[in-house]
C-alpha cells in the first residue's frame, strides 16, 4: 500500500474541512479526486505530504505514520512528488536549475548526475530546448511540465497534482495532460485532484466523488460516471458532464 | 575678514580627506555588521514561539523608537566605558550606527521575505528541502533582490546619519566641519564643502545600488 488515509479530520479554527476520509492507494495506480469546489480535495491531497498539519487520524506513507512526530517528513516528502496549480517554479532559477536544485541540495547528488537526469526529463517532457530559459519566458502550459519534470528528478515513487491544469489556457491542458497520461502509462503511482472529466475517465484507475469534507462516493471511472449511486454525485455530474 | 575661503579649505583638506575616510569607514561598519544583524534580528523576530521572539521585537521597537543621537550618546558615555573601562568615540559610534541599522535592516528583510508567495516554500518542502534549505536556497535569493531598493535607502541614510557621531569627537567629517567653523568663526565654507563631500558619497552609493539591482534583474 503506497498510500493509505485513516479517520483523516482537519479543521481550520472552527471550519472542519475534511470529516474523517478513509482513503487507499495501491501502487501503479491511478487516483483521480472530483468534486465541486470547497470539497476539500486540494486539502485532502496537501494533508498526504503534510503541507497541511493534520487535525485528527493518520495518514500513512508506504506504512509510516506521517503524522507521528518522529516520522522524518523531508525524507519522506523525497518519495512524494507534488504538483501544483499554480506551478510555483522558482523564477530566480533556469529551468535547468529548477530541476536540479532537490537533487543536488537533498538528495546530495553530483552535478553531472543530476544534470544528465534532468536533461533526459526535459527530453521527457518534450522542453529540452528550454533548459536554459527562466521561468518568466515560458507559457502556462510549459511550466506545468517544467514543474512535473522537478517533482520527477528526485525520483519519487508516488505523484500528487493539485488541480494541475487549472490555471492553464484552454489549448495548453492537453500537452499537460499528455505528459500526466504518459506518466501513467509508465506505471507511477498518482493522486490527481483535477475537474477534467476526460482525463479521469481514461486514466484512473478509480475515481473518487467528494463533497462537504466527505468521501461521498468511490468507483471506477466507467461506474461512477454512468452509474452514480449517490443523489450528489448525480447533481454533479450533471453539471459538469 | 579677509580670509580667503580657498585658502582654509586649502589648509583643511588633510583633515576633510582623513575625515571622509572615517566617514566612509563608519558607513561601511555600519551597512556590514548593521546588515548581518539585521539579519539575524530579523530571523528572530520571525521565530513562531513568543518568548523565543520577544527579545528581538524589544530590541527593533527600541532602536526604532528612540533618537539615533541619544542612542550614540548612550552607547558612548554608557555602554563603552561600561564594557571596556574607557570612553572611545570611534568604536561607540560604529557600535550605535551598526546596532541602530541593523533594526531597520531587520523590518526590511521581514518585509521582503514575507513577500516572496508562500507556494514558493511549499514547492522547496514538497521537493523534500528542509526549512532552512527552503529558506536559504528559494526564498532569501529572491527576498534579497526585493528588498535591493530600500535597502539602498537605508544605506544612504545611514551615510547621512553617520554625521551624528561628530557629537562623540570622532574625527569625520561633520566634526572637522565644525572645528574649521569654530577656528576661523565661519559657517559657510565649512558646511557647505562637507554638504558637497556627502553629496557624491550619497550619489555613489545610490549608482552602485542602481547597478547591482540592474545586474540582478537580468539574471
Amino acid at each position: 500500500m503506497m498510500i493509505k488515509v485513516e479517520d483523516l479530520k482537519k479543521s481550520f479554527g472552527d471550519n472542519e474541512v475534511l470529516k474523517k476520509i478513509n482513503l487507499e492507494v495501491e501502487k501503479q495506480q491511478v487516483v483521480v479526486v472530483i468534486g465541486p469546489s470547497g470539497s476539500g480535495k486540494s486539502t485532502l491531497l496537501r494533508c498526504i505530504n503534510l503541507l497541511e498539519s493534520i487535525t485528527s487520524g493518520h495518514v500513512y506513507i508506504e506504512g509510516t505514520d506521517i503524522a507521528d512526530k518522529k516520522a522524518n517528513i523531508n525524507q519522506i516528502r523525497q518519495d512524494v512528488g507534488m504538483v501544483f496549480q499554480q506551478f510555483n517554479l522558482f523564477p530566480h532559477m533556469t529551468v535547468l536549475d529548477n530541476i536540479m536544485i532537490a537533487p543536488l541540495k537533498v538528495k546530495k547528488v553530483s552535478r553531472e548526475q543530476a544534470k544528465t537526469k534532468a536533461m533526459e526529463l526535459l527530453g521527457k517532457v518534450g522542453l529540452a530546448e528550454k533548459a536554459n530559459a527562466y521561468p518568466d519566458s515560458l507559457s502556462g502550459g510549459q511550466k506545468q511540465r517544467i514543474a512535473i519534470a522537478r517533482a520527477l528528478a528526485m525520483e519519487p515513487k508516488m505523484m500528487l497534482f493539485d488541480e494541475p491544469t487549472s490555471a492553464l489556457d484552454p489549448e495548453m491542458v492537453g500537452e499537460v495532460l499528455d505528459v500526466m497520461k504518459q506518466l501513467a502509462k509508465d506505471g507511477m503511482t498518482m493522486v490527481v485532484v483535477t475537474h477534467e472529466m476526460g482525463f479521469a475517465r481514461e486514466v484512473g484507475d478509480r475515481v473518487i466523488f467528494m463533497d462537504g469534507g466527505y468521501i461521498v462516493e468511490e468507483n471506477e471511472p466507467n461506474q461512477l460516471f454512468e452509474h452514480p449511486q449517490e443523489e450528489r454525485t448525480q447533481a454533479f455530474l450533471s453539471k459538469v458532464l | 575678514m579677509g580670509v580667503n575661503p580657498l585658502d582654509i579649505i586649502r589648509e583643511y583638506l588633510p583633515f576633510f580627506a582623513s575625515g571622509t575616510l572615517f566617514t566612509v569607514g563608519f558607513s561601511l561598519a555600519g551597512i556590514v555588521f548593521g546588515t548581518l544583524l539585521g539579519l539575524l534580528v530579523c530571523f528572530g523576530k520571525m521565530i513562531n514561539n513568543k518568548a523565543l521572539s520577544w527579545p528581538f521585537i524589544c530590541y527593533i521597537t527600541f532602536f526604532r523608537g528612540t533618537p539615533l543621537y541619544v542612542q550614540i550618546l548612550i552607547i558612548h558615555f554608557g555602554v563603552v566605558p561600561a564594557v571596556f573601562g574607557q570612553s572611545n568615540g570611534i568604536l561607540a559610534g560604529a557600535l550605535a550606527l551598526s546596532l541602530n541599522e541593523a533594526a531597520y535592516i531587520a523590518e526590511v528583510f521581514r518585509a521582503g521575505i514575507q513577500s516572496i508567495d508562500e507556494g514558493q516554500t511549499e514547492a522547496a518542502r514538497s521537493l523534500g528541502m528542509s526549512k532552512l534549505q527552503a529558506m536559504r536556497y528559494i526564498v532569501l535569493p529572491q527576498a534579497v533582490r526585493r528588498v535591493l531598493p530600500p535597502m539602498g535607502n537605508e544605506f544612504i541614510s545611514l551615510i547621512k546619519d553617520s554625521s551624528l557621531i561628530a557629537a562623540i569627537a570622532a574625527p569625520e567629517l561633520t566634526y572637522w566641519a565644525q572645528a574649521m567653523g569654530a577656528q576661523y568663526a565661519i559657517v559657510w565654507t565649512p558646511y557647505l564643502t562637507i554638504s558637497f563631500i556627502y553629496l557624491i558619497l550619497t550619489l555613489t552609493m545610490s549608482f552602485l545600488v542602481n547597478r547591482l539591482e540592474r545586474r540582478m534583474a537580468t539574471k
